[in-house]
């Protein structure tokens, strides 16, 4: 890896809900662990999300949702991400999300989800453990 | 408090010295305390104790007062609990029109004594259920409202001379408004009769909540629209509920709460001033809504410090006569964010305790949280438990029987002190931003919110801000909730009903409703009455925000992170 | 991804490839120079408009109507947008695509968010060449938007056709917004929100110091009000811009700064190269260590021992043909 190499990661917050703190506090955390966040603001839909991931090449996706549309708009990001050939990219979930939702989620190909109390470091660490460098 | 004189305070002085030589020096000597220092979360010093010295600055006819009376920092009423207890206010809403009905009875039934609308996420950014953004939310968090027909749906059978209702809804309150007073009217209710407040906040949405629509000046029009026509119209009607929940909610601290709060609501005042209406005239119908979160006194405290602070401000600042336009009445749900995922059941403790600091503080309603919400939507039994919580507080505990019971307290006064001043430091700054409008626009809220934010979750992952079963006391669990589901098929069935509704009513009335409110929205006339007239063609509450958007355009959110 | 299809896919204006390519620029990945080898030959048609101007004067917003304009005018656009690095952690938070959301899904824009990482070469070298990829890739017109702080704001006149200074009304410290050193890089003033209190006094304030701006050539720089809330003054900007680079064709400015500038790249490429195989020569001889302990025990100095060293190498260079090794 060359010194310049950063992990990028996108935080994007699909559907509707405007509960941005989760989004806002995880960017922080990443930032402050040395990684390159492109945060793309409310109300993205995932043609939007993956259009950015694309362009701004990231490693990994972060999506956060509290509004309870995850089931709908998750597996459409990883279903676009595939059509573009870009299921490479590390996709994490974080919001409100119960817990029997969640096997299903990861059969469409979210790597992990983290719900509320998470610690910044698990995120951290997770994400450098998994992102291919 | 000018509790003590000159004599009597140098001998408590000399006493307490002698106390803190004496004993307390001894007794740390052996025993260190937890802390080399406490604080709240706010970042206010908490000292070993609290002594009459502590409040000497306190004039009591000045700061404190008689409740009911100037500057409220007692209670907005004379009697307070010993007269009315608070309305027991639960928020809810999920699915379509019919089931939230359905809810609805079955509270009233349960004794609440109030409604409160939650609307679903398009209906609160003014999309139709079928519009393409609002895939995968109808229904989700809330009701979907899309026309008049769901509004006469929703309180089917409801009385609404007998409720008061409560309905959440910011960028597109005007509409909802407007319906809500067309089914009051087929009721046979006079709008005059009707009693119940919208939050109609704009000013939090971009800060903290994003349900957003339109840029602030065309929303702040809006706004004083709904003051103006509801001063004439509707005397008994909340025209808005300023909101700190959800700042704090978004991570502010209590202070940070009451600061950008009152910020947001000079902001109103003024604006309803420029528009030309007599502060007295609408000032006693604004209301304002709290959290209660997890520190005990400091969250008594800042209900107290609120009051007294936007006393003076309506009076100093803008001249109101009247002790009504000073009067801050407030409703109070109890902290969303502190909920944990894990072991829930714990919430009802903190549900319980943050309530009952609620109700020491004075509040004028109450939402107390459901222990499951940090999971997903509440079951019904989640929901009964905290409308039971409330209850027991109200009659069981007998703190219900004396005014602000915790008053004269060296600790709750000193602190009372402490939040004001404090909040009034920050509203000084956002006064030479240019107020809140402008400070919003800079980023500056939005970033001193996340900041706090930022900070609590490294305390809470360090382990300094103890969370109980989250980073301290933490078992393995298995979930062995129930969750509540929305069903998939309501997104379905309301599409369906609102292409019907669509299908069914006059379309040129519509068409010469919209027509009739897009030319009002480019000129200076008042929009409600306009909006009225479309609600009740049946136009849909994304046509109507359709045709406002293309007059006032869209708010994009400033790069703020 | 093999080289060569990398270069194809840009050439034929995808966006992976592009994407791809960008972040080997950033990684300052061997193989980034490679691709901008074969792609050199395809740059130097986009128009490159470097927008500067401190926080808060509105920059994104007024890119955003700007490329909308421009989108309008049948044109296609390229943004990168350069935030600073946290000096400490060396992450970014990276939030200008908030403000971009209109084009989010139009084909004719590409958009990327640069953190400025502290690159060796300052942000312009990293910059310049994810704006030749950028432009291999056959974008009309592209925007530079970095926050005027520091040393980027200068940097950006190594980069870009048409420098565009953004400023705003009433901003306190009038002299302190637009410093002096940025007051020499504008080709064209913005005083954004317009709509603010104090607006013309601005326009005023900034004619005033170009009049006392004795260096000035023929272009004198216009001072152009805009609101980017609402979109007003856009197009006249647009269309300054536009004029600007007729004139720059006009005056055979263009020519000139393009031969500048082909010269600065070189010289910097070269100087780098050479410094960079000089040392990998050195590197562990015995000799080269010992003549560093002879300088430090004052038994030689610094300057004879350089001027030998070099010396030796450029005659082994010129045995060997060497050099050939490619990458930097």
């Amino acid at each position: 890896m060359s010194p310049s190499r950063k992990i990028r990661v996108l935080i994007a917050k699909p559907g509707l809900d405007g509960h941005d703190r989760g989004a806002k506090v995880v960017a922080r955390a990443l930032r402050d662990a040395g990684m390159e966040v492109i945060y793309t603001g409310l109300r993205q839909t995932p043609e939007m999300i993956v259009r950015a991931a694309i362009d701004e090449s990231v490693d990994v996706i972060g999506l956060s949702i509290l509004s309870g549309a995850h089931m709908a708009l998750f597996p459409r990001v990883m279903e676009l991400l595939r059509k573009e050939g870009a299921d490479d990219i590390l996709v994490i979930g974080g919001g409100i999300i119960p817990e029997d939702d969640i096997p299903e989620l990861k059969k469409h190909g979210i790597a992990e989800i983290f719900g509320p109390g998470t610690p910044l470091d698990e995120i951290v660490d997770y994400i450098r453990k998994h992102v291919k460098v | 408090m000018k509790m003590v004189d000159e004599e009597e305070r140098r001998e408590i002085q000399s006493a307490l010295e002698a106390w803190e030589k004496g004993p307390v020096a001894k007794t740390v000597s052996r025993f260190p305390e937890r802390r080399e220092a406490f604080a709240t979360p706010s970042g206010i010093t908490v000292k070993r104790l609290y002594t009459p010295l502590d409040v000497d600055s306190l004039k009591y006819n000045r700061d404190l007062g008689f409740p009911g009376a100037y500057p409220f920092t007692r209670g907005v009423q004379p009697t307070m609990y010993r007269g009315r207890l608070w309305t027991m206010r639960q928020y809810s809403g999920f699915a379509t029109a019919r089931e939230t009905n359905e809810r609805f009875r079955y509270l009233l039934e349960q004794g609440q004594t109030g409604l409160s609308v939650a609307f679903d996420l398009p209906t609160q950014i003014g999309y139709d259920s079928d519009h393409p953004m609002a895939r995968g939310e109808v229904g989700k968090v809330g009701v979907a409202i899309d026309s008049l027909a769901d509004m006469e749906v929703l309180f089917d059978s409801i009385p609404l001379d007998r409720v008061s209702t409560s309905m959440t809804i910011n960028a597109p309150a005007a509409v909802l408004l407007a319906m809500y007073i067309a089914v009051a009217e087929k009721q046979g209710v006079p709008m005059e009769k009707l009693r119940g407040t919208i939050q109609n906040d704009i000013l939090k949405e971009y800060v903290a909540r994003g349900t957003y629509i339109f840029p602030p000046q065309e929303s702040m029009r809006l706004i004083t629209d709904i003051f103006k026509f509801c001063s004439e119209k509707m005397p008994l009607w909340n025209t808005i509920s300023i909101s700190g929940y959800h700042i704090r909610e978004a991570g502010s601290t209590a202070v940070q709460e009451v600061a950008f709060t009152l910020a947001d609501g000079i902001a109103y005042v003024q604006a309803a001033i420029d528009a030309g209406l007599d502060v007295d005239k609408f000032a006693s119908r604004l209301s304002f809504f709290f959290g209660s979160h997890s520190n005990f006194f400091e969250e008594v405290a800042k209900f107290r410090a609120a009051r007294r602070l936007w006393a003076r401000i309506m009076r100093e600042r803008f001249g109101a006569r009247e002790d009504r336009s000073c009067r801050m009445r407030f409703h109070t749900q109890t902290a969303g964010c502190t909920l944990t995922a894990q072991q829930p059941e714990n919430n009802v403790v903190r549900v319980t305790l943050q309530a009952l600091q609620a109700v020491l503080g004075g509040t004028q309603s109450l939402h107390t949280n459901s222990r499951d919400e940090a999971l997903s939507l509440p079951t019904e039994e989640s929901v009964r438990i905290a409308l039971r919580t409330q209850q027991i507080i109200a009659f069981e505990t007998g703190v219900t029987d004396t005014v602000d019971p915790l008053a004269g307290s060296y600790f709750i006064e000193s602190l009372t002190d402490e939040i004001e001043r404090r909040a009034m430091e920050y509203i000084k700054k956002i006064d030479e931003m240019g107020g809140a409008p402008r400070a919003i626009e800079k980023g500056f809220i939005q970033r001193e919110i996340t900041q706090s934010a930022y900070e609590h979750q490294r305390l809470v992952d360090s382990g300094e801000r103890v969370v109980v079963g989250v980073n301290k006391f933490v078992i393995e669990e298995g979930h062995t909730f129930d969750y509540m589901r929305v069903d998939p098929e309501a997104e379905r069935r309301q599409i369906e009903r609102v292409r019907s509704v669509r299908a069914s009513r006059d379309q040129s009335a519509v068409d010469d409703a919209l027509a009739a409110l897009r030319a009002a929205a480019e000129g200076t006339d008042n929009l409600m009455p306009f909006i009225l007239d479309a609600v009740r063609a049946y136009a849909t509450l994304g046509e109507i925000c359709d045709v406002l958007r293309g007059v006032f355009g869209e708010y994009r959110a400033p790069d703020v992170l | 991804m093999r080289v060569e299809d990398l270069v194809r896919g840009v050439l034929e204006g995808k966006r992976r490839p592009l994407a791809r390519l960008i972040t080997m620029i950033e990684n300052e990945d061997p193989q980034a120079s490679e691709a901008l080898r074969l792609l050199y030959r395809h740059t130097g048609r986009a128009h490159i408009i470097g927008i500067t101007g401190p926080p808060g004067s509105g920059k994104s917003t007024l890119v955003t109507r700007m490329t909308a304009e421009y989108r309008r005018r049948g044109r296609t656009v390229g943004i990168v947008a350069v935030d600073p690095s946290s000096p400490f952690s060396g992450g970014a938070l990276l939030g200008d695509r908030i403000r971009m959301q209109e084009h989010s899904l139009d084909e004719g824009v590409f958009v990327r968010s640069m953190g400025t990482r502290g690159h060796l070469g300052g942000i312009a070298r990293a910059t310049s060449d994810v704006v030749r990829a950028i432009d291999a890739s056959g974008k009309d017109v592209i925007i530079v938007e970095t926050v005027g702080a520091g040393q980027s704001e200068v940097e950006i006149i190594d980069i870009a056709h048409t420098v565009v200074v953004v400023d705003v009304p009433g901003s306190g410290d009038d002299i302190q917004a637009i410093k002096a050193g940025i007051m020499e890089i504008a080709d064209i003033f913005v005083v954004n929100k317009m709509d603010l209190p104090g607006a013309d006094r601005k326009v005023s304030e900034i004619n005033a110091m170009l009049d006392l701006d004795q260096k000035m050539g023929e272009w004198r720089p216009p001072v152009l009000l805009t609101n980017g809330r609402t979109g007003e003054g856009v197009p006249e900007l647009v269309d300054k811009i536009d004029e600007h680079m007729v004139f720059l064709r006009e005056s055979g400015l263009l020519e000139e700064k393009g031969l500048q500038r082909s010269r600065d790249e070189l010289h910097q490429i070269m100087e780098y190269r050479l410094t960079r195989e000089l040392l990998q020569h050195l590197r562990g001889r015995p000799e080269y260590e010992r003549a560093i302990k002879m300088i430090a025990q004052r038994h030689d100095d610094p300057y004879s021992v350089a001027q030998r060293l070099i010396a030796e190498f450029l005659v082994e260079l010129s045995r060997s043909g060497g050099g050939d090794e490619d990458g930097g």
